[in-house]
């Protein structure tokens, strides 16, 4: 056991540099790092991706391991899995961070599986319990009604993290580090899958998790007029439009724009919910938001019990004179 | 085909009803909210069910627990499913993936030939999402994950994944595990004839032993992980309601009250 040591962040690049999640999971796992007194180390595996291991030291690295190969262009499970197990089974980190996300949530369980090691996805808090070293993984369960915390009881301990939950440190092109290349040597008879095609999912307008207001609509919003007018006021509030499952379901709204556990996690600086009722599984994706404001017609409704603000009544009643309101703010 | 179904507490009951136990880290079941198959575990019979009807083939569900109700467990077969495989002891309490995952695969390697594996892309309950996967890589098959369409054509599969911002077109061969995501569609409705035919139907019941797990690997004790606590988050908000005589004072005095508290930025 004694032989597992650092913490490791599984990279990711997106247009052209390292991908937020990947900077975020480096700036926290440099936190977990330091309170070991061990490495931090970034696996950037894919092709030509070695341009990157620079900007993953500025952001603090102290090791970059970086696997190339034209084979690993795009992600796929029966490529992917082989090539990380090799280089864990290698370098032996005591921890391996994942973002929750495409890949993430894809790689993570099948490689915990062929290392035979425990696994804890969608975390939201990491610490190093001081006496045991092991490290104490918070992630929501029950829908976000109830956080568990939890130990890996084998090593590596892996854990993929929600997005927005750990903040990168400040790029300093002054840091140094050290890059490491590895070769994979694949068996192609083993890649069972092959990828036909990717289509892009077009979602208009500004990208909801980069969105500082978001205006989301529930079953409520009753179809496409009623979104229309939700648009109004995320227009004048420079906002993105965001929904639970059933607009989405029901193809009032694309299904990008889901918030909630399976959908979209958002952090804005404010987050209107109109005709949302509150369900657990759609408050995972905005519980981060630091304003929430309710409109809903059910004084009992549990938006409530999280909103800083709220009005009851009938949203299609209520609207009007808000949006009159807020333009006249605007205007002045 | 074989699909993996879970009973969980209603995910829909309301988020008042919800109360843990904290000496035995467990939910404790509200009253009047009887449990239910995991949604997304529906969404995997109904891909199994499409399969079926435009190929034939047969589909048995296999469910592991303890507890477990006969009216629940049995949705599937109304909804037409073949056969019931139960995995039923209290051996099988307090497990994590790891175990889960272990005991569903022996459990398929005694139900012998299949062509697909269906599991939901989580259990809403503990929403960890890693059972399916932990499966396919016992039993060394193919893995795909978070399907909206399955199809077969000529012996091979054809998925349509859902992913952050695209869908991505996979295809594998046969037998494969696949994952299904709620964006597959609403599952079928229960047919009169299917709960009648249900009703009768009688499980198929393994015990551990049965299906040659050994005893240090089954539910608690075959664990990889262990929950130090689970706790319900303490809700510091409170609410400030804005009132008015007429809706339109309410939305006026919503944007007034959004004003003073800073937190338009225009």
């Amino acid at each position: 056991m004694d032989n597992y040591k650092g913490v490791m962040v599984f990279g990711e690049t997106t247009d052209g540099k390292l991908s937020s999640i990947t900077t975020d999971l480096l700036g926290g796992g440099r936190r977990l790092a330091d309170q070991l007194q061990e490495e931090l180390s970034c696996l950037l595996c894919g092709h030509k991706v070695g341009d990157f291991a620079r900007e993953a030291i500025a952001y603090g690295a102290n090791t970059v391991y970086v696997v190339e190969d034209a084979q690993l262009k795009d992600y796929q499970t029966d490529t992917y899995t082989p090539a990380v197990a090799g280089i864990l089974k290698k370098i032996l980190p005591r921890i391996v961070l994942f973002g929750q996300n495409d890949i993430g949530r894809d790689l993570a369980p099948r490689l915990a599986f062929r290392l035979q090691t425990g696994l804890s996805t969608d975390c939201i808090d990491l610490r190093i319990d001081p006496e045991s070293k092991l490290l104490q993984q918070t992630r929501p369960v029950y829908g976000g009604n109830a956080l568990a915390t939890v130990v890996c009881q084998t090593l590596p301990q892996m854990a993929t993290v929600r997005r927005k939950t750990m903040s990168s440190l400040v790029r300093d092109d002054a840091r140094k580090g050290s890059i490491i290349t590895f070769t994979v040597t694949f068996n192609f008879s083993a890649v069972r899958t092959k990828i036909v095609n990717r289509i892009k999912q077009e979602t208009p307008g500004i990208n909801l998790e980069d969105a500082h207001v978001i205006v989301s609509g529930g079953r409520g919003i009753g179809g496409l007029d009623g979104f229309k007018r939700l648009e109004e006021i995320a227009k004048l509030l420079r906002g993105a439009i965001g929904a639970t499952r059933p607009p989405c379901e029901n193809g009032w709204v694309p299904a990008t724009v889901q918030i909630g556990l399976t959908g979209k996690v958002v952090t804005p600086e404010l987050y209107i919910a109109i005709a949302i009722s509150g369900a657990s599984q759609h408050l995972a994706g905005c519980f981060g938001a630091k304003t929430i404001v309710a409109i809903n017609r059910d004084p009992e409704a549990n938006i409530f019990n999280v909103a800083h603000f709220g009005a009851v009544g009938d949203w299609k009643q209520i609207l009007p004179s808000f949006i009159e309101k807020v333009k006249e703010f605007r205007a002045k | 085909m074989i699909v993996c179904c879970k009973q969980i507490p209603d995910p829909e009951a309301p988020p008042v009803s919800f109360k843990i136990d904290p000496s035995s880290h467990k939910v404790i079941p509200p009253q009047g909210f009887p449990p239910v198959v995991s949604p997304f575990d529906l969404n995997a019979v109904e891909a199994a069910l499409r399969i079926k009807d435009a190929l034939g083939g047969k589909i048995t569900v296999l469910s592991l627990g303890n507890n477990l109700l006969s009216d629940v467990v049995k949705k599937p077969l109304s909804m037409g499913a073949d056969e019931l495989v139960l995995l039923e002891d209290e051996a099988f309490e307090g497990g994590d993936s790891w175990s889960t995952a272990g005991a569903l695969a022996m459990a398929v390697k005694k139900i012998g030939a299949y062509d697909i594996i269906f599991c939901g892309r989580q259990a809403a309950d503990w929403d960890s999402g890693q059972v399916g996967s932990g499966i396919a890589e016992i039993l060394e098959i193919p893995s795909i994950t978070l399907a909206k369409d399955v199809e077969i054509v000529d012996g091979t599969v054809r998925v349509v994944r859902v992913l952050d911002d695209w869908y991505e077109i996979v295809e594998t061969t046969l037998p494969a595990l696949i994952t299904v995501s709620n964006e597959l569609g609403e599952p079928r409705y229960q047919t009169i004839s299917g709960i009648k035919t249900a009703t009768k139907k009688q499980p198929v019941r393994w015990k551990p032993v049965d299906i040659g797990l050994e005893p240090g690997k089954i539910g608690a004790s075959g664990r990889c992980t262990r929950v130090l606590k689970l706790f319900q988050p303490a809700r510091e908000t409170t609410c400030e309601i804005v009132s008015g005589d007429s809706p339109d004072e309410v939305g006026a005095n919503l944007a007034t009250k959004l004003k003073e508290a800073k937190v338009f930025k225009f």
